[in-house]
């Protein structure tokens, strides 16, 4: 059996990460700081372990450890404890096999925005291998798959709602064809038309592509929506991790009860009452 | 095999990156050139002016050959050395690091595509810049070894290569102040390198600092080659120290650079610019 072929796509055993406030300060800003130094655990002894081919949602209000955990995965932190791996290789010591299996769409498109969506997807396929001239039939096509008109590719991306902004980034992550896709919150910050279109992507990417996805996500009808399993981050910690349907059995208080009502079960709070009292940046 | 073209194809993804970048920020682009074009016009005109400004007889042309190499000289390598050391900064600008990190490209590559694209830049800029400012003044070029100058000018830009390696690894580091101490760095390298001036008239303890620069050794060279006609084998002594140089910073800065980025992704610093 191939590494590919394995039925975890990722396993993600007892991880934990910690930052500290001023990590990047120099010496002189550390020698004259008033104050002790604070740490803050973004992730606690997490484990979980996600199916191929499912779509796996991360659930949490903001500052839950959602991101911290999207960006362990891809390899842009290094955990303080514990280990992650993808398709079984492991993110630290085989970083260069993980990354050529992944890729990730963050809640902010990251995009150099004066250029335009085929310049920027053009530079991601040479990134990943792929030859310039393949590269731009595949560019047109998928972002025309996605809606995108063909005179809209060479314009600058600063030009473009951010809905479209976003549709760019899912076309980036498609063009270098991941078996792990990480999307952290893509959907945040769109209006409900452009929600329900990329939304509806990730159902095909499952069903066409073979496609396996992480999905963080505040949104709980997303999350009821698009996902075959769904975990609960709460400060850091996992307070949850089944199907939609049995966090419903397990912890609603009545067969009618919704995802905002497990969330509040599991937390204490609503998730806006959790955003509101979490901390700034 | 298939490693290696996936790697150039990964090198190239740089250099037309930042063609397509420079050609979107073209207004900035002119703007810079055209404060480059003042810069060294108004340096030059300087031992245009000395003649009347001592009221003594001096070899003007002499002087103005002088400063024009120096201001050219630099502003190859400080064009060479803000390309390579601003890589992190300008990426964290853009919002795009973490996506650049997360592909599956090795350092080095990444380096490559950066170094490759900013020598290239850095030459078609001065020779732009050389054009417009021979236009000022008559430059005698006669006794010059254009063949030494290119050979030292290439040898420079590797020792320079590596300086901007080693200078891009502070803003990876330090995120809030990392970027102003490459531009420090870049400061005490102007005041030092004898840019337009030898170093000789310098205090002892910056003479010093002088020979641990490798803009010195390429703007005395340049000046030997393209006012004395000196030949390769009479640059040895400027050439053989910027071999050491380069030979030396650029695996040190690699070396550093990697260090440093698994520093950030320990300390979670990568991305943020706070």
């Amino acid at each position: 059996m191939s590494d590919l072929e394995t039925p975890i796509a990722v396993e993600i055993e007892a991880v934990s990460k910690v930052f500290v406030d001023g990590a990047s300060l120099g010496i002189v800003d550390r020698f004259r700081r008033q104050h002790p130094r604070k740490s803050v655990l973004a992730v606690d002894a997490v484990s979980l372990s996600v199916q191929r081919g499912h779509i796996y949602g991360v659930l949490g209000a903001n500052g839950s450890g959602k991101s911290t955990l999207i960006r362990l995965v891809s390899t842009l932190l290094v955990p303080d404890q514990g280990r992650v791996l993808v398709f079984g290789h492991d993110v630290v010591k085989e970083e260069m096999t993980v990354k050529r299996l992944i890729n990730r769409v963050s809640v902010e498109a990251a995009f150099f925005r004066v250029l335009s969506p085929m310049e920027n997807l053009l530079y991601a396929a040479r990134l990943y291998g792929i030859d310039g001239g393949v590269a731009r039939k595949r560019i047109v096509e998928i972002l025309g798959q996605l809606g995108i008109e063909s005179e809209k590719v060479g314009e600058p991306l600063q030009k473009m709602s951010r809905g479209m902004q976003q549709k760019v980034a899912i076309a980036r992550a498609l063009l270098t064809s991941p078996v792990l896709l990480l999307l952290d919150e893509p959907t945040t910050g769109l209006d409900p038309r452009s929600k329900r279109e990329v939304q509806q992507l990730v159902l095909d990417l499952r069903a066409h592509h073979d496609t396996t996805v992480v999905l963080t996500t505040h949104d709980m009808d997303e999350a009821d929506r698009l996902c075959d399993r769904i975990a609960v981050l709460h400060h850091g910690r996992m307070v949850a991790d089944d199907t939609p349907a049995g966090l419903k059995r397990v912890h609603g208080a009545t067969p009618a009860a919704t995802l905002e009502d497990i969330f509040m079960a599991l937390t204490g709070h609503s998730i806006e009452e959790e955003e509101e009292a979490a901390p700034v940046g | 095999m298939a490693t290696v073209i996936q790697e150039v194809r990964a090198s190239y993804a740089f250099v037309e990156r930042n063609i397509n970048l420079t050609r979107r920020y073209w207004g900035w682009e002119i703007v810079f050139l055209l404060y480059s074009i003042v810069n060294s016009l108004a340096v030059t005109f300087i031992g245009a002016a000395m003649q009347q400004i001592t009221g003594q007889k001096v070899d003007t042309s002499f002087l103005v050959l002088y400063l024009l190499i120096g201001t050219l000289v630099w502003s190859y390598l400080s064009v060479v050395f803000d390309a390579i050391s601003e890589m992190i900064t300008w990426e964290r600008w853009e919002g795009t690091i973490e996506y650049t990190f997360m592909a599956p490209v090795s350092r080095g590559t990444h380096m490559i595509g950066t170094v490759l694209f900013a020598i290239v830049y850095g030459i078609v800029r001065t020779g732009v810049i050389l054009v417009v400012v021979s236009a000022f003044f008559h430059v005698d070029l006669s006794k010059a070894d254009l063949f030494s100058s290119t050979v030292l000018l290439l040898v420079g830009s590797i020792s320079f290569v590596g300086l901007g390696i080693v200078a891009a690894v502070l803003p990876l580091m330090f995120t809030e102040r990392g970027s102003q101490m490459t531009r420090v760095v870049e400061a005490v390298l102007l005041l030092v390198s004898g840019v337009y001036y030898p170093v000789q008239v310098l205090p002892g303890w910056l003479q010093v600092i002088a020979r641990i620069s490798p803009a010195t050794y390429v703007l005395e060279g340049m000046r030997l080659s393209l006012m004395n006609g000196a030949n390769v084998p009479a640059l040895a002594g400027y050439l053989i120290p910027l071999l050491v140089m380069g030979l030396a910073s650029i695996p040190i800065g690699v070396v550093v650079f990697g260090w440093a980025e698994r520093a950030a992704k320990r300390s979670g610093t990568l991305k943020r610019s706070g």
